[in-house]
C-alpha cells in the first residue's frame, strides 16, 4: 500500500439541456423579473480601447442542422493583452469585462458577439498567442462543455507563430478557429460540432 | 466585475475524460450529432483558461438565492427544500465568491420555457432560476421546491428523474462547469440515459445529493447537501513563472 494522495474527482459535467436560458439568460428568453437583467450582455463598455468589432456565426451538428439552443461563454483580454480578472500581470483596461454569454436566436441560430479584438498574450514558456476569444460552448446533446477559440484570419503574422495554433497537426483544421473578414471591423465563424469542417476543439 | 489577487493561479489540473461523460453517448440520441468525432487538441492550460471572470457581492439580489419567493414575491408550491454545499477544487479547498447558477422544473416537473409543452401546469409563482456567490470557505444555498420529475423524447417512455441544472465558475475559465444533481433515493435516476452518460458509478455517485436532516428545519423544510468539486491547480515550486509572463 501507498499513502493515499486524497485528490477529490471533478464533479462530472452533465448536458446544459434545451432549458439552459432559463438559468443563464432568463430576461433574453422571456421570463422577466427575476433579474434586472441577464448576466454577460457586453464583455466591453463604453470608451474600451482597442479597435471594435462583430463576430456573428452559426453552431452547426453533424447533420448540417443549425443549432437554435446553443449558448457560449467567451473570455477574452483587452486590446493590450492583459486579462480583465485574476491576471497576475496588473489591471486591465476598466472598460473590458472581457467575459460574454451569448445565446444562439432562437429563431435563426444566428449568434452575435460585439467586442473589441483582444491583444496578444503570452504562452506560459512566453512566446506570444496570437489574438484569440476563448470560448466554452454548450446545448443539449453536449455532455460536457466544449472549449474552442476564435482566432482572426487578418492576423496572419501573429497566427504563423503562435504556439497553440501551431500545436494542430492538420494545418488545414486550423483554419476552422479563423474569423474571416467580412468588412471593416465584421467577422464571421461558424462553429461545426461533427463531421466536414469540424471546429477543432481543446483539452486545455 | 472586480480584480481578484488573492487567487490561485497555477495551471489548471487535467481533466479525467474517462470520469465525465463522453461526448458521444448513444443511449441519449441528441449527442449523436452533437459530438466532435476528431480527437480534443490537448496542451496545458494557458492565461486565456487560468484567468476567468470575477462577480461581486452587488449583482446579487436579496431573493436571488430564493426560488421560493423569487418570481412574484408569493411563495411557489410544492415540497420546501435547501440545497446547499461548497464549491471546491480537487485539493479539497473551498472556493471563495464564486457564481453559482442553477434552474429547474417546478413541483410538477414543468419548465417555464415556451418550448417545453408538458402537461403538468406552471405554478405562477415560480420562476425557476436563482444564483449566489460562494462564502469566504466555498459555501451555498438555496431555498427551493423540489422540482419534479418529467418525461422526455428518447426513447419512448424515458423520464427525467427529480434533478437542478447547477453553472458554476471557478477562478479560471477553464473550469467552467455544467451539471446536474439529483436526489437520494430516487428510483428514476438509474433509468436516465443522461445519468448514463456517465460511465462510473462513484462518478454518478457525485451528482446524488443527500438528505440532510442537520440542515432541514422543523416545520418548514427538508435539506439536501450537494457539494461541487471544480477543476484543481498545480502548485509547484519548480515552475514559478516569471514575472511579466
Ligand atoms: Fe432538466
Amino acid at each position: 500500500m501507498v499513502q493515499r494522495l486524497d485528490y477529490l474527482k471533478e464533479t462530472p459535467s452533465q448536458t446544459a439541456g434545451p432549458y439552459v436560458h432559463i438559468g443563464l439568460t432568463p430576461n433574453a428568453l422571456g421570463n422577466p423579473g427575476i433579474y434586472p437583467e441577464d448576466l454577460g450582455r457586453s464583455p466591453i463598455r463604453d470608451g474600451a480601447k482597442g479597435e471594435r468589432i462583430v463576430i456573428t456565426g452559426r453552431v452547426i451538428d453533424g447533420a448540417g442542422m443549425i443549432l437554435r439552443d446553443a449558448l457560449f461563454e467567451s473570455w477574452q483580454a483587452d486590446a493590450d493583452g492583459i486579462y480583465p480578472a485574476n491576471d497576475p500581470r496588473g489591471q486591465a483596461d476598466p472598460a473590458v469585462t472581457g467575459w460574454a454569454r451569448v445565446a444562439a436566436d432562437f429563431d435563426s441560430g444566428i449568434w452575435r458577439l460585439e467586442t473589441i479584438k483582444p491583444g496578444r498574450v503570452p504562452f506560459p514558456d512566453g512566446r506570444l498567442m496570437a489574438p484569440h476569444i476563448a470560448i466554452w460552448l454548450v446545448a443539449r446533446g453536449i455532455n460536457l462543455g466544449l472549449q474552442t477559440r476564435i482566432y482572426f484570419e487578418d492576423e496572419a503574422e501573429a497566427n504563423a507563430v503562435c504556439p497553440v495554433l501551431n500545436r494542430i497537426e492538420h494545418v488545414e483544421r486550423r483554419l476552422t478557429l479563423l474569423a474571416r473578414k467580412t468588412a471593416p471591423g465584421t467577422y464571421s465563424l461558424d462553429f461545426r460540432l461533427q463531421g466536414e469542417g469540424e471546429t477543432v476543439f481543446f483539452d486545455m | 466585475m472586480t480584480l481578484s489577487n488573492s487567487v490561485d493561479r497555477g495551471p489548471l489540473f487535467f481533466r479525467d475524460r474517462d470520469w465525465h461523460p463522453a461526448a458521444y453517448t448513444p443511449g441519449y440520441k441528441t449527442s449523436m450529432t452533437r459530438a466532435p468525432q476528431r480527437a480534443l487538441v490537448a496542451l496545458g492550460s494557458t492565461l486565456s483558461e487560468e484567468t476567468g471572470p470575477a462577480f461581486g457581492q452587488s449583482m446579487i439580489g436579496a431573493l436571488d438565492n430564493n426560488l421560493v419567493m423569487n418570481f412574484t414575491g408569493q411563495p411557489a408550491v410544492g415540497e420546501r427544500i435547501i440545497m446547499h454545499g461548497r464549491v471546491l477544487d480537487e485539493q479539497g479547498r473551498g472556493v471563495p465568491n464564486v457564481l453559482v447558477e442553477m434552474w429547474q422544473a417546478n413541483a410538477g416537473g414543468r419548465y417555464r420555457h415556451k418550448k417545453d409543452g408538458y402537461l403538468a401546469p406552471l405554478d405562477p409563482n415560480f420562476g425557476g432560476c436563482g444564483r449566489t456567490l460562494t462564502g469566504p470557505d466555498g459555501s451555498y444555498e438555496f431555498l427551493t421546491i423540489r422540482p419534479g420529475a418529467y418525461p422526455w423524447p428518447n426513447h419512448v417512455n424515458n423520464w427525467r428523474p427529480m434533478h437542478i441544472h447547477w453553472s458554476v465558475f471557478g477562478s479560471g475559465f477553464g473550469q467552467r462547469l455544467i451539471t446536474q444533481n439529483y436526489f437520494q433515493g430516487d428510483p428514476l435516476i438509474d433509468l436516465c440515459p443522461i445519468v448514463n452518460t456517465i460511465g462510473k458509478k462513484e462518478a454518478i455517485d457525485m451528482l446524488v445529493a443527500a438528505l440532510d436532516m442537520n440542515r432541514a428545519i422543523p416545520m418548514d423544510c427538508l435539506a439536501y447537501k450537494f457539494d461541487i468539486v471544480l477543476r484543481g491547480r498545480r502548485q509547484s515550486f519548480f515552475e514559478n513563472r516569471k514575472e511579466g509572463m
